[in-house]
């Protein structure tokens, strides 16, 4: 089937407009008759809950943590971009469009991004609004820093903590919508199904994480804001409850799953250290501004202290490949040229897996009290784990899976095929292409959330009828029946595996065969381990505990379950595309100095996927990607 | 650098629901790297304890950097343990020594009443944000984000009272379980700014209120929030809120 994105024509400058003009609205005094679900909150899902239940809607949200405060999009530490263009540097929403299309390398719909860009300015003033306490110079201006894929300064940020104020900010606007009455809140709730009625989305099913108890929710709509699926590779910068889980159930329910395989590899994390470890730490990309990547030129010197090894035999492995934007390549191209170098045997640290980020030039330059003061947080982070001071010898850092571009498939409105779906934030796959670019993904999901659901919910809303179905519907009960079902199952395997081992073993196969560099001989081989890996779960796992109290072993057997369904369709995704573009790099596909080679004329579109049946291949839906505005052109930071 | 394996003797509070009672279980962690952070200890013991038929210890935590706010014990009657400025995720195990002995516990608080071992319930600070603990901005509809300058002393302070993540430390070290830190820390996070100033009076009578309602003790000036803050929050704010609530009495909106 091809897909529509439902896009509006015209010039695209004016398209959001236009498209707000066209849609439907709800009359304010029935606003109140429709019930929203939100499910997940953060910097998305907050933001809708928050916005929704302003304009009047009765809104129902749900977390899986004890608070609305803790949810993973705390963890961004850079910034948040906007087209705001203060510096006078030459932005403008056209060129925040236009990069952002660019760093996707051109997998990303137009109209989307513009729309993306567009807002991206409101997000700022909201924010300041709010009292989020943006960086700022003695003027009392707000100060931006740069970014990766980016020649201008358009990145806002909050010391090293931008994602959390961001949250904060979110999180108190929900709060006191709360307050209000409008939002009800419900913590610690996982939801483990969508209820779904003729075809059309009206409710969830949950477990309640304390009592164990299945719950069921209905809605008029229901809005997924649940974040991405890294997690899918055990050791990743993600949170440790965050999951495919919601995403998933929602796919088995007839949604699609969009472009699964672009998966974004961060180049700034700390190293792995032992094999307990647990995950991986992310270090702001801002990093990149100051510190300059390099490795030893001779393998011999890989073993020396850096100290030791004088500037001549230094290889800035970046600025040598890349001049032009040298450090400040994307994170994909910066990434994979990290593990050239340690493939080539010129890693450093323990297994020769990491690169050294160096910032005493920086130092030399501006003193290390100006270094400090930029990323004096991150200094300290990298010295608590590593036992390393970063100021005196340069820090060590690896890849590590960071973000997922792929997800639900949405059309303009963020609708998914599902009707009375919607799907926000890092849980879409809308506007990031096949990579992301740093300081994008809290400017996506505060834009979905604020400034594009409250819009397009209504055109949907419009035309359905309030409160049809309710939680006495029999598919609820269904649905609660599958839920315990899964629930008995779970516990009542007795094997001799803990989760967290097979999680890890997982974790292996989709880092080692589905990671940084992907091959058909790799890929065929993780689309047989994944399906006997699962296989085993089912037999040889054991979780503990009983269904009706907390349960921590139950959630993550939960959550690995779905993964181990989830990464064979990553995998799929992957194989079929064959091509290189962003952050799926396919070894076949690849220039003669190692560049990601896309292939335009057969893979220009975005591959939606439905499940048909852990024993049924999914079939495969496409949606043409057209390019009006910006040139389909080989993607160059050289 | 692979950390050198050390043994050590937990003595971890158990409690099955919040009814129970609750009582120390002793514990051996063996072999633990020096590298691996609290947590990871912890993993490796819970793995132990699975493979050998029992329950293993509940805990919340989530993002393992020191941001997400939702770990929460007191080690060895400190909360977030020995080490500075960081929270039980970001606590490395260099901290100890080889046959160290470690006493773990939940956060002790009227206010948080325990869930399950070492979890807690901590919904009472949600109540406090929901009391005011934000601007009443509506979305969309404000000026441009540089239309009302700010000082970057007021800004960089604000920043300084935002960075509370809300963990909960500074109740649980608090003798009297009082949560002035954590309340000031909002306060004077929205008061400091010219957005926030506005309802400033309104907010922190109908916050101080709330806090009192939930069962939270008073500040005596024993300092112990400021300590345990993992984010260095300063109990001047506390100061700064007082003062904010006297002026704000008199007022009467």
């Amino acid at each position: 089937m091809i897909l529509d994105g439902k896009c509006p024509t015209g010039p695209i400058q004016n398209s959001w407009d236009k498209h707000r003009f066209d849609m439907k609205l709800v009359n304010p005094a029935n606003k109140r008759k429709f019930k929203i679900l939100v499910v997940g909150t953060g910097l998305a899902g907050g933001a809708a809950a928050a916005s929704l239940g302003e304009l009047g809607y009765n809104v129902e949200a749900f977390c899986y943590q004890d608070s609305a405060r803790r949810a993973h999009s705390i963890a961004a530490q850079g910034g948040i971009n906007a087209a705001k263009a203060y510096p006078n540097d030459g932005d403008s929403i056209y060129r925040l469009f236009y990069d952002t299309i660019k760093g996707g390398d051109f997998r990303a719909r137009e109209a989307d991004v513009w729309r993306l860009a567009q807002v991206s300015n409101n997000i700022i003033d909201q924010c300041v609004a709010q009292g989020v306490p943006f960086a700022r110079d003695y003027a009392g201006y707000l100060d931006n820093r740069s970014f990766g894929g980016a020649q201008v300064s358009r990145t806002f940020y909050a010391r090293g903590q931008t994602g959390q104020q961001l949250l904060i900010g979110a999180y108190q606007a929900l709060s006191r919508q709360v307050k209000a009455g409008s939002v009800k809140l419900f913590t610690r709730r996982e939801m483990l199904d969508l209820v779904v009625v003729d075809g059309v989305a009206k409710g969830i099913t949950c477990r309640n994480l304390v009592s164990g108890e299945i719950e069921s929710y209905w809605g008029d709509a229901v809005i997924l804001a649940t974040g991405g699926y890294v997690n899918v590779f055990y050791l990743s910068t993600n949170a440790m409850g965050c999951s495919v889980t919601a995403n998933w159930k929602a796919a088995k329910k007839g949604a699609y799953f969009a472009n699964p395989c672009y998966t974004q590899i961060h180049p700034t994390c700390i190293p792995q250290h032992g094999e307990h470890q647990s995950k991986l730490t992310l270090m702001s990309e801002s990093l990149r501004n100051d510190g300059r990547c390099w490795v030893p030129k001779k393998k011999e010197d890989c073993d020396k202290k850096p100290g030791e090894i004088a500037e001549q035999d230094r290889d800035y492995y970046l600025e040598r490949k890349y001049p032009s934007f040298g450090n400040l390549a994307p994170r994909d191209i910066a990434s994979r040229a990290a593990k050239e170098q340690c493939d080539d045997g010129r890693g450093v640290g323990p297994g020769k897996r990491g690169v050294y980020l160096d910032f005493q030039s920086a130092i030399d330059r501006v003193g290390q009290h100006t270094i400090a003061e930029r990323y004096g947080n991150l200094f300290d982070m990298y010295e608590k784990i590593t036992d390393e001071n970063g100021y005196k010898q340069p820090m060590r850092i690896y890849p590590a899976p960071h973000y997922a571009m792929g997800g639900l498939w949405v059309d303009y409105n963020l609708q998914s095929n599902v009707p009375g779906l919607f799907v926000l934030g890092e849980a879409n796959f809308s506007v990031h292409g096949a990579n992301r670019l740093g300081a994008s993904a809290l400017m996506q999901g505060l834009a979905d959330g604020y400034f594009v659901i409250p819009y397009t919910i209504s055109g949907y809303l419009a035309t359905v009828k309030p409160g049809s179905v309710k939680a006495d519907h029999p598919e609820f009960k269904k649905s609660q029946e599958e839920v315990n079902g899964q629930i008995d199952k779970l516990l009542s395997m007795k094997g001799k595996k803990t989760v967290s081992e097979m999680h890890r073993e997982l974790g292996k196969i989709m880092w080692e065969n589905v990671g940084m560099a992907r091959s058909k001989e790799s890929l065929t081989l993780a689309l047989k381990e994944i399906p006997a890996l699962r296989e085993e779960f089912w037999k040889n796992c054991d979780v503990t505990g009983g269904p009706g109290e907390v349960n921590q072993q139950l959630e993550n057997a939960g959550r690995l379950a779905d993964f181990l369904e989830f990464g064979e369709l990553l995998a799929k995704d992957a194989l079929h595309r064959e091509e290189s573009c962003g952050g799926h790099f396919r070894t076949e596909h690849q220039t003669e100095d190692g560049e990601a080679m896309r292939d335009d004329e057969n893979f220009c579109y975005v591959g939606a996927w439905e499940f048909k049946g852990n024993d049924k291949e999914p079939e495969l839906h496409k949606e043409p990607l057209k390019f009006d505005n910006v040139h389909l052109a080989v993607r160059s930071y050289k | 650098m692979a950390g050198k394996g050390m043994n050590l003797t937990l003595h971890v509070w158990r409690q099955k629901n919040a009814d129970d009672k609750g009582k120390f279980e002793q514990y051996q962690a063996k072999d633990i790297s020096t590298d691996m952070s609290f947590l990871e200890m912890l993993d490796v013991v819970n793995e132990d304890l699975i493979k050998n038929g029992k329950e293993p210890i509940v805990f919340d935590h989530d993002c393992r950097e020191g941001i997400c706010g939702m770990c929460s014990q007191l080690i060895n009657g400190i909360a977030h343990g020995p080490d500075d400025l960081v929270t039980v995720c970001q606590l490395h195990m260099r901290k100890f020594k080889d046959g160290d002995t470690i006493y773990i516990e939940p956060w002790r608080a009227k206010a948080f009443p325990v869930i399950r071992d070492l979890q807690v319930d901590r919904s009472a600070f949600d109540r406090i944000i929901q009391a005011y603990g934000y601007t009443s901005a509506h979305t969309g509809g404000v000026p441009d984000g540089n239309a009302i300058p700010i000082s970057k002393v007021d800004a960089d302070k604000s920043m300084d009272a935002a960075a509370c993540i809300g963990c909960g430390a500074c109740v649980a070290a608090c003798p009297n379980a009082s949560a002035m830190l954590f309340t000031a820390a909002k306060v004077s996070h929205l008061g400091l700014l010219p957005q926030g100033e506005v309802e400033a009076a309104r907010r922190v009578r109908a916050m101080i209120e709330q806090m009192d309602a939930e069962g939270f003790g008073n500040c005596t000036n024993h300092y112990e929030c400021e300590a345990a803050c993992p984010k260095g929050i300063k109990a001047t704010f506390i100061a700064r809120m007082n003062r904010e609530l006297m002026k704000a009495l008199p007022k009467g909106e």
